[in-house]
């Protein structure tokens, strides 16, 4: 897989549940919004970026094309 | 409108300036001066035929993001035809940037020479309907006189594709496409985040050509006199003239049309040697006088200073104000214009500007300098548009240019005699969604 996270910031409210599920590629900042590493997500992550994806109570989380 | 409307003479370029404005200043160009002057519209009776000669001539966007003019047009002519569908042109004269006045300048002085642009657009991309985005509000006559201006053209019988006119929200971000987009179609003037292309899906689903209203003046000279006559001012990588909107510290704002590649030393005149100077408005960067008077009006050498020639805004700060507090007050105006959208520009602006007014204050703490530092680069590309990323690079070179100024303020002290604000700041923030419709 070459894809990397996404985020569409007018979707994000900011809930956080991506950054407990993947918090190797996804801080939040002190307002609480996400900070994504956008390389390409490496293999081992693929899982965890995937249930971060659907845990998003806005699908604001994307996996694009790298 | 600009008071004092000049070309800078362009000394020993082959061609003369003004290009767009009118030789005669401040004289507007009804259809027979202009067409005197210009001559008929040089339709070329096919989409396609004019792309070829607008990418020789090199024409950029003259709207800020300076992107190549021909491969707009190519796009929306390939998604028409791809897709089947007549495309939509418009003319972007919203010029949101406060400090700019160039647009509406040109619009008025000159209307024809934009319209002529919009019609060429159109026939290049097989348009059926074209639309004038303005900022009308900004000048209760222009709506009146761009009325006019369409008749007279109906008359003559020029124009091939109507012309729509409609009204921009005095709002920073209405002149953003996708806001522009979203305006038109009937919402408020707010930016989306990633939306297809518009040059393949736009206004209505249609695929959508936006160009800023110099450009298509622009792009009706080439029609008429070819790429060659278009590259004989300006340099070799940054082509042609470009209109600027220059405030002196001494004295009033004017327009100037320019050829790219002037040095700054003869745009600005006399500047001080501890002065600053911002280049290319409130998305734009402030830059030491000194510096400044060293470098050309071109992205390849403001490029040393961080900074682009944007839409052409060129601004010399008076020797007795502060420009820490010149920054501060800009900076609440553009937390204020942020639509809100995106939690980190909704959060991170309005920080960043109250920070940056303790640091124009009396001895700030310490901590808000580095806050300034760290929200600024927190918010950069983290929204849907470049709001957050364009006010994050004004405060950071605010905060290095003045940074003796920083140092004054730490010791309870400012350089400042005159507390009067500078920099142009419009009244009337938005308070409810009727504010961006």
């Amino acid at each position: 897989m070459n894809e990397k996270l996404t985020v569409n910031p007018i979707e994000c409210e900011g809930h956080g549940a991506c950054a407990e599920l993947l918090p190797e590629l996804i801080t939040l900042d002190e307002w609480g919004y996400p900070i994504i590493d956008d390389r390409p997500v490496p293999p081992f992550l693929e899982r965890d970026a995937r249930a971060a994806i659907s845990a998003c109570p806005t699908l604001a989380l994307r996996l694009l094309r790298a | 409108m600009t008071a004092a409307t000049t070309g800078v003479p362009a000394e020993g370029t082959a061609t003369e300036l003004p290009r767009l404005l009118p030789v005669s200043g401040q004289h507007q160009e009804d259809w027979r001066a202009h067409l005197a002057r210009h001559g008929r519209l040089p339709y070329r009776d096919a989409p396609g035929r004019l792309i070829a000669d607008v990418r020789q001539a090199g024409l950029t966007g003259r709207g800020g993001a300076a992107f190549p003019v021909h491969r707009k047009l190519s796009a929306v002519l390939d998604a028409a035809s791809e897709r089947r569908r007549s495309p939509v042109v418009i003319a972007n004269g919203a010029e949101s940037e406060p400090a700019s006045d160039k647009d509406a300048t040109l619009l008025w002085l000159a209307p024809h020479l934009v319209l002529d642009g919009l019609q060429l657009a159109a026939e290049a991309t097989g348009a059926d309907q074209a639309i004038l985005y303005t900022h009308a509000q900004r000048r209760e006559d222009v709506g009146t006189r761009l009325r006019q201006v369409l008749a007279e053209r109906a008359a003559a019988g020029s124009d091939r594709v109507p012309v729509e006119l409609a009204e921009s929200p005095a709002r920073f971000l209405s002149g953003q496409e996708t806001a522009l987009i979203n305006h038109l179609g009937g919402g408020p003037a707010i930016p989306a985040f990633m939306p297809p292309r518009i040059t393949e899906r736009g206004l209505r689903g249609a695929p959508t050509l936006v160009q800023n209203v110099e450009t298509l003046a622009h792009l009706a000279l080439v029609a008429r006199h070819g790429p060659r006559w278009f590259r004989q001012v300006g340099t070799k990588t940054e082509p042609g003239s470009m209109l600027c909107t220059i405030r002196r510290a001494d004295g009033s704002p004017r327009i100037a049309e320019v050829p790219m590649g002037i040095p700054l030393r003869d745009v600005l005149g006399p500047v001080s040697h501890d002065g600053a100077v911002l280049i290319g408005g409130y998305h734009g960067t402030w830059a030491p006088a000194e510096a400044a008077v060293q470098l050309t009006l071109d992205n390849q050498a403001l490029s040393a200073v961080g900074a682009r020639v944007g839409a052409g805004v060129l601004i010399t700060l008076p020797a007795d104000r502060c420009g820490l507090a010149e920054t501060a007050r800009t900076v609440r105006y553009l937390a204020l214009e942020s639509a809100g959208q995106c939690g980190p520009c909704l959060n991170g602006l309005p920080r960043i500007a109250a920070a940056l007014a303790e640091l124009a204050g009396p001895r700030p703490r310490r901590q808000a300098r580095a806050d300034v530092e760290r929200w600024s680069g927190l918010v950069t590309g983290r929204g849907a548009c470049h709001h957050p990323d364009g006010t994050a690079r004004f405060v950071r070179s605010a905060l290095i240019t003045f940074a003796a100024e920083l140092d004054r303020h730490a010791r309870g002290r400012c350089g400042a005699t005159n507390s009067r604000p500078f920099l142009p700041i419009p009244g009337g923030s938005a308070r409810t969604e009727e504010d961006w419709l």
